[in-house]
Parts: structure tokens; C-alpha cells; sequence
């Protein structure tokens, strides 16, 4: 077990080194001057020292080689420099938003799961049944349904249900408290988001469980499991399912990673402060050291969670790990 | 689903059989009653086919044409699906927009699955180091969420149609190779490659003559989820207004900005474009599916 997983945690090393090199080398890419074209734009002093100061914090006054080194090293101190647009350190911006998105992330994992493991395994159970046709459908809704529109649906939903009920429309508070302080007032503004990403999430894992469990189930042990007498919720809950659920958890982790990129959508329809909300205005704002620190940021969470996911796996699944 | 669907393993080799020997139309029509819900999913892409070729013929309005005195009406004869906060007719932008759709999705998608086709069987064909290097390279631009990539590649080139194009096509073209590649490696092991080499065949002649046509299964289901992909990508990017870019009509656009600052007084401006949208993917998820079960006979039960 602990060879499989130092062996694993080696291929994560060149992912990471290249995946660096290339966010280094596209942000490098932009033609012109970013300090240049910054200052152009800002419309302030422009002049040859401005620029030279510009690239000093920047780092850009260095040579290439000089700057990666830089940069990876700036990596591993969690140390982006300053962002380009507001002058705070980037990682205090990123820091002061990570929370929010995390909580709507984990919530809509819950969510997704506690839907879409029992309709999926219902879905499979029944297959071809009414059931099944209704789940796949809204399955692929789900899949088709972009979310920030989902998201404007809901707005929509919740001004006329309050409007109805209370007589004025009631919005979710849009200033964040943490979870600890008042859970209530959290709770009403993730809750929205966390049900937005999680429909499209629990699609995607509605169809694995439904593919999975139809692939376990013509196995020879169900069989077997099913001509001994055992009661069908036996044969179902500790054999077929928990042989299915492999695959799904490895479908979740990832997914869990490809939250962020449903977040950078859904944090802008409900107006969260968040860490897509935050990508969506350095790309705006050409804000290149911010924008890098956020690619990085997003393959470092997405290479963690596939690393996570696969020594889960060993750990479920003895043929991986002695294979 | 019809009770043909859950046929035996034996009938399906009797229905295979005479495929081949079948006319298009005859396919076809087998298809439609196997099928019905891919036959709906592809009836609602050639509704989106043809209001995006047709635009000029079917919008009743120009998608540009601003009507001052008829802001944000609600739908009526005049106007099938209201207007917009410009007194622009929505209609006339829905049809436009699937124009828009349309090009962003089918390039991306041919682009994309065309190069992760070349590098996918071509690194499967060669392998050795080529294999190696190529798949530690795919590793590396696979840890990129889709958006995130899109996002990064449009903070370098600007937006726009092409731009947006090119920002949707670069992050697919991994996701193909992966899965060429996969299906190629069990091909090549295949006696008739050897035999093909041993008749002093070219790698050209090899790759294009016995490989392809024997990924071409995948290819297809693949690319057909790509069209879908790339228009949900599309319509997320312009939605945050770093995508396609005004006046142009594009579903996306549509709902940024005064859809949701309208959403309560006038909220056919919020839900038409998005339906548009989602009614679209739908209809190519769906027959992306059905022809999944009818390429692939091992997910012929599922």
C-alpha cells in the first residue's frame, strides 16, 4: 500500500512542473508589454520610469529563467506577489475567498450524492421501467441545463414564493458570515449556489451509479448471491452496490475538482464573493499575476483530488493496490 | 422504450448481420423506432440546424433592429417572445443566436476531435517515447477544468467569436486524444495492422486505412458530446461577458446583465435564451446517447 502510494505521488511531480511551465508560458504569451498596456489603460503617469517600476513588482525585470524559478518557488511559499489591479498580495485575495466557495462546493457534494446514488441505483434496478426513463431525462437535463441560468431560475422562484407568502420579495443576504458566527444567515446564502452546481454534479454521477450498478448486476456473484435465498436488499446494499460505488467515488473526486469551474458561473448569478467570482474579475481586470495564481491554484486542487481519489480507490479495491 | 430495446444478445447479432446491406433510409428508419428518445433528441437539433442556417428567412425582426417604443414587452402577436430591454425582438435573437451556437459548437468539436484524432491514433500507432512524452503532455493540459482553460486562453487572445473558438477548441483536444488513443492501442495489436506493415504499407496508408475506421465508433460519440460542451462553454463565457460580444446575438449574451436585473418585472427575457440553450444540449446529450447505444454493442443494454 505504501509503495502504490509513493509511487503515485511521484507521476503527481511532473503534472505539476509542467502544468506550471505552461501557466508560466501563457501568461507571457499576451502580446505586448502587460505593463504597457496597463498603464495605457489606466490612463495614469506613462512614462519609462512607471514602466520600469511596474515590472520591478511585477518581476519582470529579471531574465526568463530567473522568473520561473521565481514562480515555482513563490509556489511551494504560497507567495504569488502583488495582484496587478487592487496592489494586495494575491494570496490574501485568494485567502479571504477561499471559504465561501469551499462551503458551497462540499455542500453541493452532499447534495449531489444524497440524490443521486439512490436515484441512480433506483434508475438501474428498474431498468427500462417509467423509473428509469424519468431519471435518465432529468439526468441529462442536468447535464444540458447550463447553471447560470438554473441560477437565475431560482432567483426568479424564490421572488415570487416570498412575494406570495410574506407580500415582499426576500433575497438571500449577500454580505458573507461564517458558518460559526451565524448559521442561519450562512446557510441561506450558500444554500442556493451549493443546489445550483449540485443538480448538475448529482447528473453526471446519477448516470455512473445507474452504468455501474447495470454492469455489477450481471455478475456471477449477484447471481449466486440471489439463487442462495438471500433477500434482494441484502443483494443489492452488500453486494451490488458496494462493488458499484468504485467507480463513482472516483467520478466524485473528480468532479469535485471541476466544481471550480462550475463556480466561476454560479458565484456571478448570485453575486458571491468567491473564488470564481475573483477569476472572472482578474481576467477582466488583466490582472496576470492573479489570473496565474487561480490556474495554478485550480490544477493543484484538481491534481490533489485525482491523488486522493486513487489511493481511496486502492484502499476500497485490494486488486489495484497488488497489481 | 420499446420492449426491441432489451434484446437478447443472439437477436442482436441477427439484426447486425444485414446492416451493412441496408439502405441509409432503411437505417435510418430503424434508428427512429429503436431510438425514440435519441429520434427527439436529434428532431430538436435540426430545429436548431435550421433556424441557425435559415436566420435571415425565419426571424421576423433583425436581431439588431432596436424598437424604442416596445422596451421589455411581454410576448405577444407582435412579438412571439416579447423584447428585451432594447426593444430588440427576442425571437429574432434566439434564431441568430442559434447561428452563433451552432459555428462556436460544430468548430470546435470538428477542430478539436480532428487534431485529438491525428494525436491520439498517432501516439498509439507509434508509441515508444513519442507515446510517453505525448501522454505526460495530455496529463498536464487535462488538470485544466474546461472553463478554466477557456477563461486562461481568453485573458491572452481577447474575445470575441474566434477567440472564444479557439479558448473552447484547445481544452477539447486532449479529452479526444485520451480516448482515441485508448481504443487505438487494442487495435494495433491486431493481426491485419501487422499484416498491413508486412505488405510494406506506409504509416500514412496504416493509420488512415485500418486505424481510423476502426476508432471511428468512439470519434463519433465523442464529438457529438463536444458539440454540446462547446456551446454550454460558449454561452458561459459570453454569459460573463469575457465571450462573444455585442451586437452579436449569442444565447449567452442574452442573459448577462439585463436578464437578471429584469428577471422579476420581465422575466421572459431570463428564461427563453437559457431555455434555447438548454433545450439544445438536451436534443444532442440525447442522441449523443441513443448513438452510443447503437455504435457500441457493448453498451447496448445499458
Amino acid at each position: 500500500m505504501y509503495r502504490y502510494i509513493i509511487n503515485r505521488l511521484v507521476l503527481v511531480i511532473p503534472t505539476l512542473v509542467g502544468a506550471a511551465a505552461l501557466v508560466f508560458a501563457l501568461m507571457r504569451l499576451i502580446p505586448g508589454d502587460i505593463c504597457v498596456v496597463r498603464l495605457a489603460s489606466g490612463g495614469g503617469t506613462f512614462n519609462a520610469h512607471a514602466v520600469a517600476v511596474c515590472h520591478a513588482e511585477v518581476g519582470l525585470d529579471q531574465s526568463v529563467p530567473v522568473q520561473f524559478v521565481n514562480f515555482v518557488i513563490g509556489l511551494f511559499r504560497f507567495d504569488f506577489g502583488p495582484s496587478m489591479w487592487s496592489g494586495k498580495p494575491v494570496s490574501e485575495e485568494i485567502l479571504a475567498r477561499l471559504p465561501i466557495s469551499l462551503e458551497v462546493a462540499l455542500l453541493a457534494t452532499v447534495i449531489a450524492v444524497l440524490i443521486a446514488i439512490p436515484l441512480g441505483t433506483i434508475s438501474a434496478l428498474k431498468q427500462n421501467s417509467w423509473t428509469d426513463v424519468v431519471v435518465r431525462t432529468v439526468a441529462i437535463a442536468g447535464i444540458a441545463t447550463p447553471s447560470f441560468w438554473l441560477g437565475i431560475l431560482v432567483i426568479l422562484a424564490i421572488l415570487d414564493i416570498t412575494q406570495a407568502i410574506s407580500g415582499t420579495p426576500w433575497m438571500p443576504p449577500i454580505d458573507y458570515v461564517s458558518l460559526w458566527d451565524d448559521p442561519i444567515r450562512n446557510l441561506s446564502i450558500v444554500i442556493c449556489p451549493a443546489v445550483t452546481v449540485g443538480y448538475r454534479y448529482s447528473a453526471v454521477t446519477m448516470r455512473m451509479t445507474r452504468s455501474a450498478m447495470l454492469e455489477v448486476l450481471r455478475e456471477d456473484y449477484i447471481r449466486t448471491a440471489r439463487a442462495k435465498g438471500l433477500i434482494e436488499k441484502l443483494v443489492v446494499n452488500r453486494h451490488a452496490l458496494k462493488n458499484a460505488l468504485l467507480p463513482v467515488v472516483t467520478l466524485i473526486g473528480i468532479e469535485f475538482a471541476f466544481l471550480i469551474g462550475g463556480l466561476v458561473v454560479t458565484e456571478q448569478v448570485f453575486n458571491l464573493n468567491g473564488i470564481g467570482r475573483l477569476f472572472v474579475l482578474a481576467v477582466q481586470n488583466q490582472d496576470y499575476t492573479l489570473t496565474q495564481a487561480l490556474v495554478m491554484l485550480t490544477v493543484v486542487v484538481f491534481v490533489l483530488c485525482n491523488l486522493i481519489v486513487d489511493v481511496l480507490y486502492a484502499w476500497l479495491d485490494p486488486r489495484i493496490r497488488y497489481a | 422504450m420499446s420492449p426491441s430495446d432489451t434484446t437478447l444478445p443472439i437477436s442482436a447479432i441477427d439484426d447486425d448481420a444485414p446492416e451493412t446491406r441496408r439502405s441509409i433510409l432503411e437505417r435510418s428508419l430503424l434508428f427512429c423506432r429503436r431510438q425514440p428518445l435519441g429520434t427527439f433528441g436529434l428532431a430538436l437539433c435540426i430545429v436548431m440546424l435550421i433556424a441557425g442556417l435559415g436566420a435571415e428567412w425565419l426571424a421576423p425582426y433583425s436581431p439588431t433592429a432596436n424598437d424604442f417604443s416596445a422596451m421589455t414587452e411581454p410576448p405577444s402577436w407582435a412579438h412571439l417572445l416579447g423584447t428585451d430591454q432594447f426593444g430588440r425582438d427576442l425571437l429574432s435573437r434566439i434564431i441568430y443566436g442559434a447561428r452563433t451556437a451552432l459555428i462556436v459548437g460544430f468548430s470546435c468539436a470538428i477542430v478539436g476531435g480532428f487534431v485529438g484524432l491525428v494525436l491520439g491514433v498517432g501516439s498509439a500507432y507509434f508509441g515508444g517515447r513519442i507515446d510517453a512524452w505525448l501522454q505526460r503532455v495530455f496529463d498536464v493540459l487535462m488538470a485544466f477544468p474546461l472553463i478554466i482553460m477557456a477563461l486562461a486562453v481568453v485573458a491572452i487572445f481577447g474575445t470575441g467569436v474566434q477567440n472564444v473558438i479557439v479558448a473552447i477548441t484547445v481544452p477539447l483536444v486532449p479529452r479526444c486524444a485520451r480516448v482515441v488513443r485508448s481504443s487505438a492501442l487494442s487495435i494495433r495489436e491486431v493481426p491485419y495492422v501487422d499484416a498491413a506493415r508486412a505488405c510494406g504499407f506506409g504509416h500514412v496508408r496504416i493509420i488512415m486505412r485500418h486505424m481510423v475506421p476502426n476508432v471511428m465508433a468512439p470519434f463519433l460519440i465523442l464529438i457529438t458530446a463536444f458539440v454540446g460542451q462547446a456551446i454550454l462553454a460558449e454561452a458561459s463565457l459570453s454569459y460573463l461577458g469575457l465571450g462573444v460580444q455585442e451586437p452579436v446575438a449569442a444565447w449567452g449574451l442574452m442573459l448577462q446583465g439585463g436578464a437578471e436585473e429584469y428577471a422579476s418585472t420581465a422575466p421572459w427575457i431570463a428564461v427563453f435564451p437559457g431555455l434555447a440553450i438548454a433545450l439544445t444540449v438536451f436534443g444532442i446529450s440525447l442522441y449523443g446517447d441513443a448513438l452510443r447505444d447503437v455504435l457500441d454493442p457493448k453498451m447496448r443494454d445499458r
